[in-house]
């Protein structure tokens, strides 16, 4: 029973994970990929990992949320009215997508998988707490330290300029040769001002 | 048997998300593509810390990682979406020629 209901769900994590990339509209999209993730969730709450499923289920639903906004924020076709193709490189994209799967799958058929399952009964969740706080706290701990660079990373990267304009008002490439010209596009106009009309559309 | 079956959806979820990430014009399509891979390694390691592992706790502490990892690849490649499209008005890859300056 439980392995019925696990292929069906690994079946259905697949199945929206591909419809992430056919869907006319970038908010179905997310929305196809928040299924995928709630699908594996369910999978972990099945496989005896109550706390891994349940914590993937709720990351992710908030994650595609916020997902769902930049998507607002940045395409073209939010009603999906439209067919939305927007692909590059398309055959060498399946040919590597192909590869990947069928490379995963010859090894995990290939290999002789050892059968070790969790003992029913077993506290999984207490296990992990004494492992996060106990043996691994110094990863658990760099984990911590690293979303907090993130958070900053994320600032900096993403709010406007500061007071004293851009910071890389008038700032000149290195040159090739000594005093040289610098390799690449020149500035127009002198000083860094010349990069706001590239428009890409 | 069961733990067959998570590892090739597990391979499917990656190569779905390796063509994602090799196709899309788009950022935030792209970084789908990024995303769905991760899923495809959230779900191998739950389905060989279950069935294979015997419950060994630092499995579980795997699984935590990766879901840091996705968190800081939301994170920063939004804020980088962001910073680009500021800068350039790009929300495309084939908008970005060069890497000026």
């Amino acid at each position: 029973m439980t392995d019925l209901m696990i292929a069906l769900l690994v079946a259905f994590a697949v199945w929206t994970g591909w419809r992430v990339f056919r869907v006319d509209s970038m908010v179905r999209a997310s929305f196809a990929l928040m299924l995928s993730f709630v699908a594996v969730g369910a999978i972990g709450v099945l496989l005896s990992a109550p706390y891994i499923g349940v914590a993937t289920v709720f990351m992710m639903a908030v994650e595609m949320m916020v997902m769902a906004i930049f998507m607002v924020m940045f395409m073209m076709n939010p009603a999906g009215l439209n067919p939305m193709v927007m692909v590059h490189q398309h055959r060498l994209s399946i040919g590597a997508g192909l590869v990947a799967f069928f490379g995963l799958s010859a090894a995990v058929l290939l290999s002789p998988l050892p059968s070790n399952p969790v003992a029913p009964g077993t506290d999984v969740v207490a296990q992990l707490g004494h492992e996060l706080l106990g043996p691994s706290m110094l990863i658990f701990e760099t984990a911590g330290v690293t979303l907090l660079a993130t958070m900053v990373g994320a600032v900096i990267l993403s709010s406007r300029q500061g007071r004293f304009g851009s910071a890389d008002e008038g700032s000149r490439p290195p040159g090739l040769t000594e005093g040289g010209d610098p390799a690449g596009r020149q500035p127009e106009g002198g000083g860094g001002h010349g990069h706001h009309h590239h428009g890409g559309h | 048997m069961t733990l067959t079956l998570v590892l090739l959806g597990a391979a499917a979820l990656i190569g779905i998300g390796l063509y994602g990430a090799l196709s899309q014009q788009s950022f935030v399509m792209l970084m789908m593509g990024l995303e769905l891979m991760l899923n495809g390694a959230l779900l191998a390691i739950i389905g060989f810390w279950s069935l294979s592992l015997g419950g060994m706790p630092e499995g579980q502490l795997l699984a935590i990682i990766v879901m840091a990892v996705m968190a800081v690849e939301m994170a920063i490649g939004f804020a980088l979406i962001v910073a680009v499209y500021r800068k350039r008005q790009a929300d495309m890859t084939e908008s970005i020629g060069t890497l000026r300056q």
